[in-house]
């Protein structure tokens, strides 16, 4: 369906990655905000609390990100369409709620702008380093999905997405922006709400004595129901059967849990999306996500000037990892390139899904920064030397 | 490719990041180029000095921050000495030159200052010094067009104070544009 | 309210309704999942017994049964929302209250329930109970205080008397424990009071109280836990903790909260502390946002409400 008029902010805006994904929200049919403030990430729920009062939606500032992460479930349930906006010690608190919302199947939008860490770390200063937490910080198994947008048109665009994922798959989706992207104000177009496709609610169509709440559709993911409506649901983190009711014994928590990881691995190639710049017949491909994919790109383009043959592939979802896609690509180049603003985190599933094929170098940060690209050039021309290809020096070139 | 980089620096209260908002959207909206504008944050940002990173560009934006700063817009003595180290050689600096003063010999050679504090005064709002630095930096450098930046302030600033600000732009376009030896 | 006193004696067992018990059906039968009895809760457990209560208010109090919804944190009370024919919460560990916060203001429609136990709401869960107390959000807090963390195996509870010994506190409870009526009304709710699962008429009559105030309502239940407290204790049973409540209470509508703390040597205060008209949280976001933004502030749901 179209989205819907109220509150699109339609026309050309000059303004920041946080106040874009705000407008990406709402767009998207967002009406309930929970959040707490934390830094680099205020800015989307102090614009929220600004628009959402003409908009016909709500927005509540709750006493901490564990309170934050489980009113918007709550919300979730009550029918509303719902988003928590936080950084790096809030997503931490908030773990426990994540694994709730991948067990409830609650849709939901989770805002994580990147800043360094660990602990209080670099409150205003930026990084990629939860990259990993988001994957696996709440205890259990299970599938989430990650966006990494790089500009703040992509924080309006991807956010359209992330509402769109996770009311498809009933699971929450990460917003991985990060301090540089969320601050940066740069052109953002928005466009009329008649073009913006949105995904409803799947809601049910059974009546209540006909309904399953967790009985899966062919999609491995169940319709939904909303308290109030007289579907008497029963909702519960422990491991349930298919009418909601606690099961807890080995069956079904064999069926539960993979369903819930399945839902996202059977169905990721309508989810995953990177995007190859140069790939088909490149010696080395550089590989990144969220604001380094900018800077790797300048680094792509001096490599090129010295008569490499370079590829960009950039991870637009994270989460699910692509896989397949960097399979195919370490079979063909010589080496991969991995530029990420901490110490080695989304290199090591590259490296897992290279299986050999392609020798992957790590071009690390501790953050606070972005690369300078110079570094990023330095790896490429490590790895052409060590896969013995030539190339012109800056001499030669200039 | 043509890429610009532009620090803009003072202290807080003289809209230093309304002044880098404005050129960045001049550019990107009214020229149809590519810009971004960063604040700065970090423990400077709390303090009295603050300062704005704003590129200009033919292409996309990779690297978002100043590396080879060409222009700085200084409109406190702190900013200027401040950021002056990082810009690059024969880069231009426009700087308020009643706030501004240089020991003897450091003065880079293309300078250009202008009394901002006293023109907006004169327009009867101190507040608008930002805005005659915006028509500076337009008049002085090019590299967003007058008409560009006449749209970005109209849209930028609170409504009903258009006509002042549109005044405050002028007075320092005008000024630039006869330091430099254009026509106004 | 002046403060009354009146030992609560055997008078008031005459006022149970026997014509409603049914012979052979249990009468709150339809109040309850029947497809996942037997419930969980052991022999002389007060719990029951606040379901019991609880079942009886909502079927007198006229309520469509399709807009109460309960949610529950976890603990042995926190099973309650697992056994109610309610649209019904089973959220996490302390943290029931933020959920009901979101789930009553995206759904303002609903009459909602929290039904968690004293470690819960109390320890865990501490600082949403104020927050939510001080909002005066439109919701019924059930607290079953049962002096001990009962699902993990009788733990120290921020409301376990001094001197009792629990698995955690082998040697006595050094740790002061929490006046939950006097919290409750420091923070702002604006109706509190408490009972124990000796007092079932008057504790229908609260929880009818409850959520027909508007605003944030607490009731306090002391609730026997014979397994892992009384045992421990050498309190006796479930039914000895029981006649205890109620030769040691003393009906004090109105009291001060502060002198309501529940001591070894003082008897337990019950009744209806606290009931005060203040403004919700939504009333007063809607009366905020009416006198600032006028005819440009559109009430939550009053565009684009999903269907």
């Amino acid at each position: 369906m179209k989205a819907s008029p109220e509150g699109v902010l339609t026309g050309v805006h000059f303004m920041d990655g946080d106040h874009a994904a705000c407008e990406g929200a709402i767009a998207a049919g967002c009406r309930f905000v929970a959040g707490y403030p934390i830094t680099p990430s205020t800015e989307v729920v102090e614009r929220f609390s600004v628009r959402i009062p003409t908009v016909g939606g709500m927005f509540i500032q709750m006493e901490d990100e564990i309170a934050s992460s489980i009113a918007i479930q709550g919300a979730a349930w009550g029918g509303a369409k719902v988003m928590t906006v936080t950084s790096g010690p809030g997503l931490s608190l908030m773990m426990e709620h994540i694994g709730l919302a991948v067990m409830a199947e609650v849709p939901c939008v989770i805002v994580d702008v990147q800043r360094g860490g660990p602990s209080t770390g670099l409150p205003t200063l930026p990084a990629q380093a939860d990259m990993m937490q988001v994957k696996w910080g709440s205890h259990g198994d299970y599938q989430i999905i990650a966006l990494s947008p790089n500009s703040p048109q992509e924080c309006f665009d991807l956010m359209i997405r992330a509402f769109n994922l996770s009311e498809t798959w009933r699971c929450p989706v990460f917003m991985m922006m990060d301090e540089v992207v969320g601050h940066m104000v740069e052109r953002v177009e928005i466009p009329p709400a008649d073009q913006i496709e949105i995904v409803p609610r799947r809601w049910t169509t059974k009546k209540p004595s006909e309904y399953r709440a967790f009985e899966p559709g062919p999609d491995m993911v169940p319709d939904m129901a909303k308290a109030g409506d007289g579907y008497k649901l029963h909702i519960t983190g422990l491991t349930h059967d298919e009418r909601g009711y606690p099961a807890m014994n080995v069956p079904a928590q064999n069926r539960l849990v993979r369903r819930l990881s399945d839902k996202i691995l059977k169905n990721r190639d309508k989810i995953v999306d990177v995007r190859e710049d140069g790939c088909e017949d490149a010696d080395i491909i550089v590989v990144s996500y969220g604001i380094t994919s900018r800077v790797a790109g300048a680094a792509v383009e001096m490599a090129r000037g010295l008569g490499l043959k370079v590829g960009s592939a950039r991870m637009v979802v994270c989460w699910p990892f692509p896989d397949v896609e960097i399979a195919r690509l370490s079979r063909k180049a010589k080496a991969i390139v991995v530029p990420e603003l901490n110490l080695g985190q989304m290199v090591g599933e590259v490296e897992r899904a290279a299986c050999g094929d392609a020798r992957v170098y790590l071009v690390d940060h501790a953050g606070g920064s972005v690369h300078e690209p110079e570094r990023i050039l330095e790896t490429i021309l490590q790895a052409a030397r060590d896969a013995g290809l030539g190339f012109k020096t800056e001499a030669e070139r200039s | 490719m043509s890429r610009s980089e532009i620090r803009v620096g003072g202290l807080g209260g003289q809209g230093v990041i309304l002044c880098g908002t404005i050129i960045g959207k001049a550019a990107s909206i009214y020229d149809h180029k590519h810009s971004g504008m960063i604040q700065s944050f970090g423990p400077e940002a709390r303090g009295s000095s603050c300062s704005a990173q704003v590129i200009l560009s033919d292409e996309v934006i990779g690297y978002p921050y100043v590396r080879n700063l060409d222009v700085l817009v200084a409109m406190s003595n702190d900013a200027c000495h401040k950021f002056l180290p990082e810009l690059k050689k024969d880069g231009v600096l426009l700087y308020e030159e009643e706030l501004v003063s240089f020991p003897e010999g450091t003065r880079p050679a293309k300078a250009w200052g202008i009394p901002a504090t006293r023109f907006a005064e004169e327009l009867g709002r101190k507040l608008v010094l930002n805005i005659v630095m915006v028509g500076f930096f337009a008049g002085v450098t090019g590299l967003v067009s007058r008409q560009a930046a006449e749209a970005a302030v109209r849209d930028s600033v609170p409504a009903g104070t258009e006509g002042l600000n549109l005044k405050a732009f002028a007075r320092g376009y005008e000024y630039g544009r006869e330091l430099v030896g254009g026509a106004a | 309210m002046n403060p009354t006193e009146i030992m609560v004696s055997d008078a008031d067992e005459k006022d149970v309704d026997t014509s409603r018990v049914a012979p052979i059906e249990n009468p709150v039968l339809s109040m309850l999942r029947q497809d996942r009895l037997p419930h969980i809760w052991c022999p002389g457990c007060g719990i029951g017994t606040v379901v019991n209560c609880f079942s009886r208010a909502l079927m007198s109090s006229g309520h469509d049964m399709n807009n109460v919804a309960v949610v529950s944190g976890i603990g042995c009370t926190g099973r309650v929302a697992g056994y109610m024919n309610l649209d019904s919460f089973h959220t996490t560990h302390g943290r029931s209250i933020p959920f009901a916060t979101g789930l009553r203001l995206a759904n303002p429609g609903l009459k909602v329930v929290v039904f968690s136990g004293d470690g819960d709401l109390f320890a865990i869960g501490g600082n949403h109970f104020l927050h939510a107390a001080r909002r005066n959000l439109d919701m019924l807090i059930v607290c079953v205080n049962n002096f001990t963390y009962g699902m993990t195996g009788g733990q120290v509870a921020p409301t376990t008397p001094l001197k009792s010994t629990q698995s955690t506190m082998p040697f006595g409870n050094f740790e002061p424990p929490m006046n939950l009526p006097f919290v409750a009304d420091a923070a702002g709710a604006s109706y509190v009071a408490r009972w124990t699962v000796f007092h079932i008429r008057q504790l229908v009559r609260a929880m009818k109280e409850g959520m027909e105030h508007k605003g944030f309502s607490f009731i306090e239940i002391m609730s026997p836990c014979p397994t892992l407290y009384l045992r421990r204790n050498k309190l006796g049973d479930g039914v000895d903790q029981v006649r205890y409540f109620k030769e040691h209470s003393v009906l004090k509508n109105g009291a001060n909260t502060q002198d309501v703390a529940i001591t070894a040597t003082d008897p337990i205060v019950v009744g209806t502390f606290v009931e005060r008209e203040r403004p919700t949280w939504l009333d007063s976001r809607n009366a905020q946002l009416t006198a600032t933004l006028g005819d440009r502030f559109v009430p939550y749901g009053g565009q684009n409400v999903q269907k």
